[in-house]
Formats: C-alpha cells, structure tokens, sequence
C-alpha cells in the first residue's frame, strides 16, 4: 500500500514540544516498493488521493458551510476533527461499541461539540467587529486542542479500525474495507446534506441565510437556528472524519488537530469559500494533488504540496477556482475589521521611569530566575512588536510569524557557525534576512483581506518550516543546528545572566522607540488608513504592495533580530524551535496589549511570560490559559488593556 | 479626436457586466473643464458602478476613458489619484480609527515628497528611512499639510474643527460624508467626483453641502455628481445625465431633462408619468 498520511506529515524528528507520530510508521517502506513500478501503482495512487480526498471533504464542507453563513473561517474545526478522533477511540475501546454505533455517538458527540462552540463562543460576538469571531475560533481551538491533551496524555494512541482486514483487487490496484468505509461515509454524508439543503426548511434557511444574510433576516429566517444547524452539522463531519482518519492509521494524536484544520482550510479556499460542491471539488483535487506529489517527490513534501496549491490558488483566483473572479466587497461603514477604541495614553515619564528601573534591575539582588524569565518576555516583546505592527497596525493577522523567527534563527546561526560572521553583526543580518525573506514570501498574501490573510500565513509558515525540514544541504534537516555561539558584542562574549538581559532589554527598547516613530509618521498613518478600509485607501494613492511591505520590512526585522538573539541563546535550533504555539502566544500578547499598541506589546508580554511564573502555573496549563485568555479579551475587552491605535 | 483633447474627462462606450446584467451599457460622456455634470437615475441604474469605472476599482469589460486627452481605461486607483482624480463614496468610506485630521492627511498622500521616488525597492526604503529619520523638510511639510488642513475644514463652518482630533467613527453620519468631501479636497483634485453628498442628510445641512459645490464649482473645479435631490442637481448642473438600466437614456440642460417622458417614465415607471410634474418639482 502506497502510503498516505492525513494528520502527520509534517514533522518527523519528534525532537520538540509536538509529539510526532509519523517516526514509527512503516509506510515509507512499502512506499517505496510500489514507487513507480507500474501502471497499477497509479491506480492506487488515485485511489488513495481520492480517498484521501474524502476525509478531506467532510472537514471542508463543514468549513464551507460555516463561511457560507457566518463569512468565518472555523479554525477550531481541526479540534473537533481531534474531539472525534479521541471519542472514537474512548468508544472502541473503553465501551466495545460496534462500528454504526461508533459512528453514531461520535457524530452526535462532536455535534454538541460544535453547538457549544456556537452558542458560547461565537454567539455572543454576532455583533461584534470582523476581528472578532477569528480569533475566537483560534482561541477556542487551542483550549480544546489542550483539553484533549491534559484529559488523554500527548502520547499516541491506537484506535483499532472494526473491521476485517483483507485487500481487494480492482484493476490493477488494490483497495481495502476501511477504504470503502470513508467512500461511503463520504457519498452518504453528501447526499444527506444534498436533500437537506435543498428539501428541508432548515436547509432552505441556509441557503437563504448564506445567499444575503440580511435579506434572509428579515424575512424571518432565523438566523440563530441556521447557525447552530451549521455547527452542529459542521462538527459531526468533522468528528466522523477524524475517527475514520484515526482508524486508518490505527493511531491518534493531538498534532492530528493543526494539521486537519490546515488541509481542511487548503481545500475550501481551492474550492472557493462557502461553496460546498465547490469544497468537495477541492478536496478531491488537494488529495489527489497530494497523492501524485508523493509518488513523485517522497513523503516528507506532502503538505509542502497542500501548502503551494493553496497560495497559488489564492494568488490567482483568490475566491477559489469556481467563483466568480471579480466582486467588489461591500462599501464598510466605519473601523468595523477591528474595534474602535481610545488607547490609554501614558505619559512620557512614567514610561521612562519603567524603562530606568527595567534598565538597572540587574543592580539589585534579583535572582537569574527573574532576569531569565524578563529575558524571555523581551524576546516575546520583539516578536510582539514585529506582530502588532502588521496585525494591529496594518490590519493583517499573521498567524505564521514563527516563522519569522525561524528564519532569523536560522541566518543569524548560520552565519556565525559556517561564515565567522561576529554574533552582533549575524543577529542583525538575521533580522535583514526576516525582513527580505519574509516580506517576499508573504507577498502573495497582499492583496488578500481578513480571514484569508490569517490562512495564508499559517499556509507560509507551514511552508517554511517545511523548507527548513527538507533543505538539508543548507539547514541540516531534521538533525538541526547545534554549536551556536553565545552572543557577543565587539569581540565580548555575553554569558553572565545581566550581560544577556541588558542586551535584549536594549535591543528591545530600540525597536519600540523606532516603531513608536513610525507610527507618528506619514507611514504609520497609512498604514492605519489601509487597515481602516483598503478601497478608501487605494483612491487616494495608497498602493497596498507598497506599504504593506514596507509594515512586513521592518515588522520582519524586528521578529529576525529575536529569533538570531533567541538561536544564541538557545544554542541549538531545528525545525520545530519556532512553531505555531508562539505565532499564537504573540498574537494573545498583541490583543492583550492592544492592537497596534506598542507599549501594548510589551505590557502584554510580560504579563504573558510573567504571571505564569508569579502563579506558578505547570508548563502543560499555559497554552490552555493562553487561549482562554485570548477568548476572555475578544470577548470582553476586545481593544486590549491599552486599546487600539 | 479633437474633442477629447477639449474636454477633461471623455468616455466611450463605457460597458461593465456582471454576469447576465449590463450595469453600465455603453456610456459615452464628455465633460470639459471646469464643468459640472449631474448623473441621476434611479437606484441601480449603474450610478456607481460608473465611478468605479472611472476611478479604477473596476475594470470596464469595454469601452475607454480618457483623461486630459491621455487614455486611462483600467489604470489602479492609486494611478488616477496620482494623476489628479479623486472621488468620495455613496455609503461613506471614512478611516473610523483615525482623527479628522489624519482623514483629511491620507487625501494629500499624493502630495507628499516621501512618496514621490517610484523606483522599485529603493524607493520605498527611502520613503521608510525619511519617516524614520525625519529631516526637516519633511516636518516642514507635514506642518504646512497640517495647516492647509485646517483651511479646507474651516469650509465646512464649525462642523468639523472642533472634531478635528476625534476618530472618525465617533462622528456623525452628515460628518462622515463631510470628512470624505475634505479629503477629496486635500488631494487637490483636477477632477473631482461626489458620489451622493447629500445622502442622509437634512434640509439645513443640505442647503450647505450645495453651497460649498457650488463654491468649488465657482473656483473652476471639474465635477461628476451623482445626486438624488433634484433641485440641488437643477442649480448646479451645467448638464445632467440621466441613467437608467445601465443605460445614459437623457442628455442636456436640467430644464429639458426634467421633462423628458423617458426620465419620467424612468422615475417613476409605467402608468405613472402623470404625477411626474408634481414629484420632479417637490
């Protein structure tokens, strides 16, 4: 059997904090044996990435349904995928339920799943600005994600399949009962959802609900029911398709979430957002895309390839293949993508007084724990201010910016071990590098709007990372960098703790300082003017590629500069050092601080890193508090502590 | 050809599609210096959708626009705001999170000597270092905007000065729709193209959104409006256009267009022309 993967792909050295299922697995094996021996090995290869396609379907079409009535991106779908997987499992194993019956309490279960998500977390912010319900999904993903840890361990688990292992023939490729399985569950839930859509009143609703939102409300559809209809059917696909997933492999884990959101996202907007058919289209071609791409070029480029479709997609038919290419989005009234608010303002003198007593900290009898957790929360604080500059500032939401890290890791090392270049001069190259390498790559993004800009940057982090994986002759692969020198400074190494946290704490307060002049300049003023409206903007000569990369230059520069300063630190780096928990963590930080705010940012992210150490809170606790802190600020303090600039 | 280098603004057989419907069919326009056209027609006569045309955030499927004699048909919108056009918009498009002032700034972008450099790479790093840098010709222009500002929302009355730090978001509608005139004004327009002024707007406010036109009018300012209230259209208009189903379906003085059956009939549809007098009059 060729092998195909859902949920893992994308990481196999199972050295960081992600366990990594994918190292045990002996599929690349038999892999390799099929490997472009024959014409049969083609079929299978179509058989698969059809199949493969399938369980792609039942996320998208959950997704799909969602955008066609809310105009939201669910990021929170791969969590249920993960909530169905794990309830499977607690099914089969624990209760010995037979197969339909499985099928069943885990389609109902993940549905609950799903209304809870609707009425608790979405609910409340129907009238809230565009930003909101975005960040509520991510935040909503990552406290289930943890749920789902702290209640199973981040072990992998097996989660036998019920059925009668055999192979049968067809043609000249071979398909197995698990095979049929999801083709079934796949066909069936299609052709539910057809005659519900189109012959039920609730589907009506939908339909409606999803053509003009508005129309369809005052014409007493409502709009409450339909979205609930939409979640509760969203996540029992969903659900259903992470436990047929799990079955495949016999294994389960909590990295499956991530990445099923990702796949699932990658097929809807090939698609074309909220169209349904259009979903299953996609997640047909994105599984055979996948498939192919594997017989060619090996396992490890399989979301590489996911990946690439979906920014060449949303580069040229950014309303997916089948949608009408040319829309004018509707005239907005005011400041709605993100909330209006007044910031806090703080007088020049107390944040100095701050700034001096920051500055001689180390003088006084403060333990290394202090200074290393204050070091960890300037380095955040870089990365904050790097991030709320393009997410606050210029309106778009990152979620990729690990991997600007990365990327400023990775040069700044580099360039030290492999060219002697002296540390000082190598973290500031980093940060170059972030800025030139960043700001092309997300490029594509620029003329994309809201939800879509946040997908394509997980997109281009993803790829990143999975570059950084693959590119072996440059990055050391999997291995990782090792050795990195500590920082120095003009030829003076830097190791005593207050040596090190005066470095960053400078380094810190000079990007803030220059930043805080950008904003008060004519460019931060654009900025600001596109994030408000982009129609508005462009009619008065504001060119988006322009400033939109010059907001990624120098937010780039600044995230690079911490990602060098933190490789120094750190010593070693791999591909995992920098992921997508911390691309999260920075945007917790940016809205605890206050979209755009600078101060923001840093108050944000010391409170971040700090308060978990005052408290004491166990290291598995702060990604779960972390999110329901996100959920808490977007729902009741949605401008931060020190609100909106 | 010789007509176009007379007129400021020229189109010909302007057509835009949207799927099945043609929602602007065919447009031709002339509009001279310092002249004022009135384009009326009832909702989705394809209004706007011109404008969007005209400004660039839609590309025509047929047909050109020539501006100053030089075709424009299907530059960005950022071109034709650089080369003199800027519009407001029927729904108002205010920054909400930014003052009054930095409103009305974004209209004098164009105007600024940090964007001026349009080489590729450089010339955006350069316009990065002067805002960080700051040299003063750059404070000195920024002052000057600053108190050019000023003048253009002092012909607003005491609508707007007072407001002058607010966001945008906090004011009132008629204020929103007076921000957006102001930064239009800022850009220094050659041509300038109202989308619905006086949009929500009561008689009073009214009455002063039509003086201040007709003042820029006076001052030699080229202007396309798009207005419903057809007494304001009658006194300012030099011609008026009327538009129905994507289509220019009347031409000429105010006079003869308010009697034409096909604009009464375009109004008011079938069977109804007889109170057409009556209505066009109020």
């Amino acid at each position: 059997m060729p092998s195909w993967s859902f949920a893992r792909a994308s990481s196999r050295s199972g050295t960081a904090s992600r366990p990594d299922p994918t190292a045990g697995a002996g599929a690349p094996a038999a892999f390799l044996s099929t490997r472009g021996s024959s014409v049969s090995s083609w079929l299978d290869y179509t058989i698969n990435g059809l199949i493969v396609g399938n369980v792609y379907a039942l996320v998208a079409v959950g997704l799909a349904l969602i955008f066609g009535v809310s105009r939201l991106i669910n990021f929170a779908q791969g969590s249920i995928y993960l909530v169905g997987a794990y309830i499977g499992w607690v099914a089969v194993v624990q209760l010995h339920t037979p197969l339909p019956l499985t099928i069943i309490v885990v389609a109902a279960a993940a549905a609950i799943v799903g209304l809870i998500i609707e009425r608790f977390g979405l609910r409340p912010l129907q009238n809230s600005v565009r930003i909101a319900p975005l960040l509520a999904t991510i935040g909503i993903s990552f406290v289930l994600d943890q749920l789902v840890m702290l209640t199973f361990s981040p072990n992998p688990r097996a989660l036998p399949s019920q059925l009668p292992d055999v192979r049968f023939q067809v043609g000249g490729g071979t398909i197995g009962p698990l095979d049929l399985l999801i083709a079934g569950v796949g066909l069936t839930s299609a052709l539910l959802l057809f005659v519900f859509l189109r012959y039920s009143k609730l589907g009506w609703a939908v339909r409606a609900a999803s053509q003009d939102r508005d129309a369809a409300m005052q014409m007493g559809v409502d709009v409450n029911r339909v979205n609930q209809a939409v979640f509760g059917i969203a996540a029992a696909l969903g659900g259903v398709s992470g436990m047929l997933v799990g079955m495949y492999y016999n294994q389960i884990d909590t990295a499956m979430s991530l990445q099923a959101t990702l796949k699932g996202v990658v097929a809807e907007v090939v698609g074309g957002a909220g169209n349904v058919p259009g979903a299953v289209i996609g997640s047909l071609l994105l599984g055979l895309v996948e498939s192919y791409g594997v017989a060619v070029f090996g396992t490890s480029y399989r979301n590489l390839f996911a990946f690439l479709l979906l920014v060449v997609v949303l580069v040229l038919r950014p309303n997916g293949l089948f949608a009408s290419a040319r829309q004018a989005p509707p005239e907005p009234l005011t400041g709605t993508f993100i909330a209006p608010s007044r910031p806090v303002r703080i007088p020049r003198w107390a944040l100095a007084v701050a700034a001096a007593i920051f500055a001689i900290l180390p003088f006084f009898p403060v333990s290394f724990y202090v200074l290393q957790t204050l070091i960890n929360a300037w380095l955040l604080g870089m990365l904050a201010l790097s991030l709320t500059l393009v997410a606050g500032t210029m309106g778009q939401v990152s979620l990729g910016h690990a991997a600007l890290l990365a990327i400023g890791a990775y040069t700044s090392a580099l360039l030290s071990l492999t060219l002697n270049v002296p540390v000082g001069l190598a973290v500031i190259g980093g940060g170059l590098m972030s800025a030139a390498l960043g700001t092309l790559l997300i490029s594509p993004s620029f003329r994309l709007r809201g939800h879509y800009v946040s997908i394509a940057t997980l997109a281009i982090g993803e790829i990143v990372s999975l570059v950084i994986l693959n590119w072996e002759s440059v990055t050391r692969g999997p291995i990782g960098i090792s050795g990195i020198p500590p920082l120095s400074l003009f030829g003076y190494d830097l190791i005593s703790p207050s040596s090190i946290y005066w470095f960053s704490f400078v380094v810190m307060a000079v990007l803030a300082l220059l930043q805080g002049r950008l904003l008060t300049s004519h460019l931060g003023r654009s900025f600001r003017a596109i994030r408000d409206d982009d129609i508005a903007a462009r009619a008065y000569g504001l060119s988006l590629n322009r400033y939109k990369s010059l907001a990624f230059i120098f937010g780039g520069f600044a995230a690079g500069v911490s990602g060098g300063i933190a490789a120094h630190l750190y010593s070693y780096i791999n591909h995992e050092t920098f992921n997508t928990q911390q691309s999260i963590l920075a945007l917790t930080v940016v809205i605890l601080g206050g979209l755009g705010n600078v101060v923001g940012a840093i108050v944000g992210a010391v409170a971040l890193v700090g308060l978990p150490e005052v408290f004491r809170i166990a290291a598995e606790y702060r990604i779960l508090i972390y999110g329901i802190v996100l959920l808490l600020l977007v729902r009741f303090r949605p401008q931060g502590l020190l609100g909106t600039i | 050809m010789a007509e176009q280098h007379t007129s400021m603004l020229s189109l010909r057989g302007l057509t835009r599609r949207f799927g099945g419907l043609t929602a602007v069919d065919a447009i031709d326009l002339d509009l001279a210096k310092g002249e004022l056209i009135s384009i009326i027609g009832p909702n989705g006569a394809g209004k706007t959708t011109l404008f969007n045309l005209v400004t660039g955030l839609d590309r025509p499927d047929a047909g050109t626009v020539h501006f100053e004699g030089r075709d424009i048909t299907g530059l960005s919108p950022e071109r034709l705001a650089a080369e003199g056009i800027a519009r407001t918009f029927q729904l108002g498009r205010v920054f909400g999170n930014l003052s009054v002032m930095d409103n009305v700034l974004i209209g004098a972008h164009t105007r600024l000597r940090a964007v001026k450099p349009a080489v590729p790479v450089i010339g955006p790093l350069l316009e990065l270092g002067l805002a960080l840098l700051r040299p003063s010709s750059v404070r000195a222009e920024e002052e000057r905007l600053r108190e050019e500002v000023k003048v253009i929302l002092a012909r607003f009355g005491e609508r707007l000065l007072p407001r002058i730090g607010q966001p945008a978001y906090s004011l009132s509608y008629a204020n929103r729709r007076r921000v957006e005139i102001a930064r239009a004004l800022a850009l220094k327009p050659r041509l300038l193209l109202l989308d619905e002024p006086t949009a929500g707007m009561n008689p009073t406010e009214t009455a002063e959104m039509q003086a201040l036109v007709a003042e820029l009018k006076a001052e030699g300012l080229t202007i396309l409006l798009i207005e419903h209230k057809l007494e304001m259209v009658m006194r300012l208009s030099d011609r008026v256009i009327v538009m129905d189903e994507g289509k220019k379906i009347a031409e000429g003085p105010g006079e003869e267009v308010r009697t034409d059956p096909k604009v009464i009939e375009a109004y008011l549809g079938h069977g109804l022309s007889g109170t057409a007098e009556q209505e066009s009059a109020a």
